[in-house]
């Protein structure tokens, strides 16, 4: 196995072991209540209430999850001085980090398959059945992995050279600046000087766009969605997750472990 | 003439510090020196002195901020040198949701070992550090001491060729320093090169075929230990009895005025010149001398000599400058 696969597999490890995949009991209990009630006081919204409660569910635990772990794939292993062993080995900086950043990757996959998995059958427990169209909740699923798979990027770079604390506010900060990056580039205003529209829409495309990611009306309601955004949206996280990782590789790459 | 097992040359290390990080402490000065292949090198100096710094520059955990370092003839910074190091770092701290056996067969997965030689390995490495019964305890749950054993074992699991140990007796009680002990003797024997920083200048005289010593970021001399600080011997102690009856009398009283009292145990400390006459003196007023020795400086005052030296030119720089 690679170096890269042996650091992933032991930060999975990690995460199983401080009890972080507990959070699918909750998530599991949320779902059960939520079908039961849904089940007795709606008429024909079911399915709707249960997608959307189930994929906001799925996303709001993934972010958590993402952004707390995240920054705290490096700094926690520098405060500790766990890696020194481990860097004087013949393990290079970039394995290390990309270890690190697959290890939370195989978790959050992990976690939102079995939360996806709870999701279709307290949708069997309300409807009786399955329909071909529910697989749009798939595709909402694998958006919000892609989405997640980002923040995993933006908290590891931020944790390479900050403190956790300001990491998480720089990742959480980006996120939500990256809710709005539609209306940031719409943004056109008599009031506002040319120079900061044409910065603000400069910004918008540097900021990461998590607008594209949110599928959860179209899955709610059964709606198809196009295999372009499909593969659009893949494209746009590989390529924006490569960017930030390899920014990530350049500061930890140049860092003194004191 | 074969290469050294490490070469260090003008080695420097400045560590920014403050608002933008825009001021540097400087850590490490000009560090020169090399470490021969199978030699078990200490590297003396008291806290802050560069020892932690030097090595974790040799196992490649900082970068330098001028010179160079080679190892088994490949620069530090090349990653294929990290396949023949083993490298303990100082307090050492390791995942602590692993076993022991789960952390070694960690690294050796780092190492590329296959997994019946992992298996070996771990099992052959756990019962050198004496951890065999304790292999499935997590480590949150180990003492400081055993934390250390694994420590080590983790260092010589890959049997590197040159092994890095920063400060491999803190922490330790005496059976398990002597442990430790044993182990450097062992790589010794076995052929391999040993660096490791200590304070504990026994540990340095009983271990190293040389030690180097360090102070205030740059190195003070290379040397035997009785070399380095055998140098220092200032005279002789004489350790004697002498019965209650004896005290009083004159040619005692003499001897007596220079030395101190221990119940009836007496100590002088004289020049290395008047031990003959001395002897004799004592002799004449009945004393059983019990051991003449040559008194070296403790390192702690070899150090604080040092230091002292150090903050002296510091004061002079600075009377000088204003």
């Amino acid at each position: 196995m690679t170096r890269v696969g042996v650091v992933a597999l032991n930060t999975f490890r990690e995460a199983v072991r401080d009890r972080v995949l507990y959070n699918l009991v909750f998530f599991a209990l949320l779902l059960m209540a939520a079908a039961v009630v849904v089940g007795q006081v709606s008429i024909g919204i079911e399915q709707i209430v249960i997608v959307n409660l189930g994929l906001s569910a799925i996303s709001v635990i993934g972010l958590l999850m993402a952004v707390f772990i995240g920054v705290g794939l490096v700094s926690k292993e520098m405060d500790k001085r766990t890696l020194y062993a481990l860097l004087a080995k013949p393990v290079r900086r970039w394995e290390f980090l990309l270890g690190k950043f697959g290890g939370l990757l195989l978790t959050l996959t992990i976690n939102t398959a079995a939360m996806a998995a709870g999701l279709y059958l307290a949708l069997f427990y309300v409807k009786h059945s399955i329909e071909l169209a529910d697989g749009v909740a798939l595709v909402a699923i694998y958006f919000i992995l892609l989405k997640l798979a980002l923040v995993v990027a933006l908290a590891l770079l931020f944790s390479c050279y900050t403190t956790p604390l300001l990491a998480i506010l720089f990742t959480g900060g980006l996120y939500v600046a990256g809710l709005f990056v539609k209306e940031m580039r719409g943004l056109h205003s008599d009031t506002m000087a040319p120079a900061i529209q044409v910065f603000l829409r400069w910004l918008s495309y540097v900021l990461p766009n998590f607008e594209n990611f949110d599928v959860m009306a179209s899955a709610a309601h059964g709606r198809h969605i196009p295999a372009a955004l499909i593969a659009q949206n893949t494209a746009y996280a590989a390529l924006y997750c490569a960017i930030v990782l390899a920014a990530a590789v350049t500061i930890f790459s140049r860092r003194d472990m004191k | 003439m074969a290469e050294a097992a490490i070469q260090a040359e003008n080695l420097t290390k400045d560590y920014p510090f403050g608002f933008l990080h825009l001021k540097k402490k400087r850590s490490l000065e000009g560090l020169t020196m090399q470490v021969e292949d199978g030699e078990v090198f200490g590297f003396l100096g008291p806290n802050g002195a560069g020892k932690s710094t030097t090595i974790k520059l040799l196992a490649g955990l900082i970068f330098p901020t001028a010179g160079n370092a080679r190892i088994l003839g490949k620069p530090i910074s090349d990653i294929s040198m990290h396949q023949d190091i083993g490298y303990l770092p100082e307090q050492p701290y390791f995942y602590d949701y692993l076993t022991a056996a789960e952390l070694l067969d960690y690294f050796a997965q780092i190492h590329n070992f296959k997994a019946t030689e992992r298996r070996e390995r771990v099992d052959r490495m756990l019962k050198k550090v004496g951890l065999e019964t304790a292999r499935k305890i997590q480590l949150r749950k180990y003492s400081k001491g055993m934390l250390q054993r694994v420590g080590l074992a983790q260092a010589i699991l890959h049997d590197p060729k040159v092994v890095i140990l920063d400060e491999p007796m803190s922490g330790l009680d005496p059976l398990g320093r002597r442990e430790v002990r044993d182990i450097i003797l062992e790589l010794k024997k076995e052929g391999r090169t040993v660096l490791f920083s200590t304070h504990i200048l026994s540990d340095a005289e009983m271990l190293c075929d040389r030690v180097g010593v360090i102070a205030g970021g740059k190195l003070r001399g290379v040397g035997a230990p009785d070399e380095i600080v055998g140098i220092q011997a200032h005279g002789m102690e004489i350790l004697f009895e002498l019965p209650g009856d004896k005290v009083s009398a004159p040619s005692a009283s003499a001897l007596l005025s220079k030395a101190t009292r221990t119940g009836n145990r007496y100590r002088m400390h004289i020049e290395e010149a008047d031990v003959y006459p001395t002897l004799d003196q004592l002799k004449n007023a009945g004393a059983r001398i019990l051991s003449v020795t040559q008194m070296k400086a403790s390192l702690e005052e070899f150090f604080m000599g040092l230091v002292s030296a150090d903050r002296a030119r510091a004061n002079a720089v600075d009377v000088h400058g204003k």
